[in-house]
């Protein structure tokens, strides 16, 4: 106990320098946690955590919701395919920039296809809106080819779909940059062995390059595995409608219209809570695996 | 490395140029399309016949988002609550970084301390009781429910920890011996070493506080005080509520613009900020996520 206190007498500055965070920390994320209470309770604002204690009742509710399960089933499928096409179009993305050989004709197109990642999904829900209306660019030019119109974002059918795309194509060039950086660290010797043997590109290709980015390959898909359950609210939200909420609602999207639109505090926080739970598992898990198959550590 | 030269390998070369300029035209058509619109009379949009190139040119779209819209004051918003919110964070992001990146027999608890922040990444309340929460400590509609709330954004604490530790142990030494205590060390001599580091975690506090539309959303209940993204919500979603809020001589403007006219030249204008920074991002962010992901 006596060395404790002088340890800490010895460490004050250390503590203090960490003790605006620790308070910070802790009204804006621990006591959210205790608050995860009302989702037993019927929450009355004016009553605060003191709200009558209902038991399971929220949940019961939510779960018993024809719409809940397939708002879930929504979720996955979304979020699925974004994490599929998330990893392999940026590296397909990767190995055909690396075989571009100008090094300002790379940098060109990096930084062009990087550009959309740093946009807000307002901005692009915007332009979105725009080129894929009715009478936006996007139909005039399928008209061209005899197709459409389509109804990007009016049609349940269509709408998962846009949703899927539309996230690749704006995150595609942050992967590409990522899987760039792991190309170029590979050791350019075990290319010139490579030819001695006789290997052409595409033997390179696949029995060198991705072999070598195999594990931040494997990295990149386990982590994501940790975000199935976020399918992207700030895209969704600012893109659907009434029409689509079949195929378009995330647990997201439903927990914020139920909550906070509807007011109803209880039953938005136990679906929310359902769903840190299983994220909760999901995250640990991804962390886990990437630890174990990718060695990679966030401590 | 050495390559062949082959009728194939030609072939591929020409393919893969044209594939990746396809696909980088791809990634910026929209925004020139948007650019086209906005500069074009509002018949010649609403006849379909604005591409890439405006028709009918009038700057009427931004004339009426610097007077008659709320574009402005929206504006203001957003550069006072990236300014404050990157104080923040930057302050706040050292200063936990510094005690963390050292080992335990230096801080005690060290470990303690780091799993109470790590924890937060997996395990939260979620929006509704976080909503509660601010909303019960009086922030509704006050600039500090936009900042307080993502103070400290733990990724970038680890970043931080990791540059520190990357750091050469003897500059700190010297410094103690010197007479240097804990806070002049890490405000004199660290400091300066982490320009770096600090452009980086900077540049995402940077994008993060400026793309933010959601906070200004659920904690700003009066339209007046919405940061630009917020604002650009509500423009989005019913432009024609967006007009009729504003003032000055609109029907003369609104003979020229129409929805969207008026609406790409905002979007526009919002993108200008990350416009000009997201070439040095670049740059940072790459070498953010190499130091994020080194082993601590």
């Amino acid at each position: 106990m006596k060395s404790l206190l002088f340890t800490l007498r010895k460490q004050w500055q250390y503590h203090v320098l960490l003790i605006p965070a620790v308070v910070v920390i802790f009204i804006f994320n621990y006591i959210p946690l205790y608050g995860l209470v009302i989702a037993f309770q019927r929450y009355n604002p004016s009553m605060g955590f003191k709200s009558p204690w209902v038991g399971l009742d929220n949940f019961i509710r939510v779960f018993s919701q024809p719409n809940f399960v397939q708002t879930i089933w929504n979720t996955l499928f979304i979020a699925g395919f974004q994490i599929i096409g998330g990893i392999i179009v940026p590296v397909v993305f990767s190995l055909l920039l690396n075989e571009v050989r100008k090094v300002s004709a790379k940098r060109v197109f990096q930084t062009v296809i990087y550009l959309p990642y740093f946009l807000s999904w307002v901005i692009l829900a915007g332009v979105m809106i725009d080129i894929l209306s009715r009478g936006g660019i996007m139909n005039t030019f399928l008209s061209l080819f005899d197709i459409g119109p389509i109804s990007f974002l009016g049609d349940p059918k269509t709408f998962r779909w846009t949703m899927i795309v539309s996230e690749i194509w704006k995150s595609f060039g942050f992967g590409t940059v990522i899987f760039l950086a792991a190309l170029t660290s590979i050791d350019p010797g075990l290319y010139e062995s490579a030819i001695v043997d006789g290997a052409k590109r595409w033997k390179q290709t696949w029995y060198i390059t991705i072999p070598s980015i195999m594990p931040i390959i494997v990295l990149m898909t386990i982590l994501s595995l940790g975000n199935i359950l976020n399918a992207g609210f700030d895209q969704i939200y600012n893109l659907y409608s009434p029409i689509v909420y079949s195929t378009g609602d995330i647990i997201d999207t439903y927990v914020y219209r139920l909550g906070i639109q509807q007011a109803q505090y209880s039953v938005g926080t136990a679906v929310g809570m359902f769903k840190s739970l299983i994220a909760a598992f999901m995250i640990s898990m991804s962390y886990y695996l990437a630890d174990r198959f990718a060695g990679y550590r966030v401590l | 490395m050495v390559y062949f030269r082959s009728p194939a390998r030609t072939a591929f070369v020409v393919f893969n140029t044209i594939f990746l300029s396809l696909t980088a035209i791809a990634c910026i058509i929209p925004f020139i399309h948007l650019l086209a619109i906005s500069f074009s009379g509002s018949s010649a949009v609403a006849a379909g016949r604005v591409v890439f190139w405006p028709v009918d040119f009038t700057i009427v779209s931004y004339e009426f988002a610097f007077r008659g819209g709320k574009f402005l004051p929206a504006l203001w918003v957003s550069i006072w609550r990236v300014l404050l919110g990157v104080i923040v964070n930057l302050v706040l992001i050292v200063i936990t970084a510094y005690p963390l990146s050292k080992n335990k027999d230096k801080v005690f608890g060290r470990n303690i301390y780091m799993m109470y922040f790590v924890v937060t990444i997996i395990i939260n309340g979620g929006l509704i009781p976080t909503y509660i929460v601010v909303t019960k400590l009086g922030l509704l509609n006050s600039i500090w429910a936009l900042v307080l709330p993502g103070a400290l954004p733990i990724f970038s604490m680890i970043i931080m920890m990791n540059f520190m530790r990357g750091l050469p142990e003897e500059i700190e030494q010297a410094a103690m011996i010197d007479g240097a205590g804990v806070f002049a060390t890490l405000f004199r001599v660290m400091l300066p070493l982490l320009t770096p580091a600090l452009a980086t975690v900077g540049l995402f506090s940077v994008v993060n506080h400026w793309n933010d539309w959601f906070s200004g959303l659920i904690y700003m209940q009066d339209s007046k005080n919405y940061p630009l993204q917020t604002y650009l919500h509500t423009l989005i979603i019913n432009f024609e509520e967006v007009i009729r809020m504003a003032q000055g001589d609109t029907a003369k403007i609104l003979a020229y613009m129409n929805v969207r006219t008026g609406r790409a030249a905002q979007l526009f204008l919002a993108t200008i900020p990350i416009l000009m920074v997201y070439p040095f991002i670049q740059k940072y962010f790459t070498t953010g996520l190499v130091l994020g992901s080194v082993k601590g």
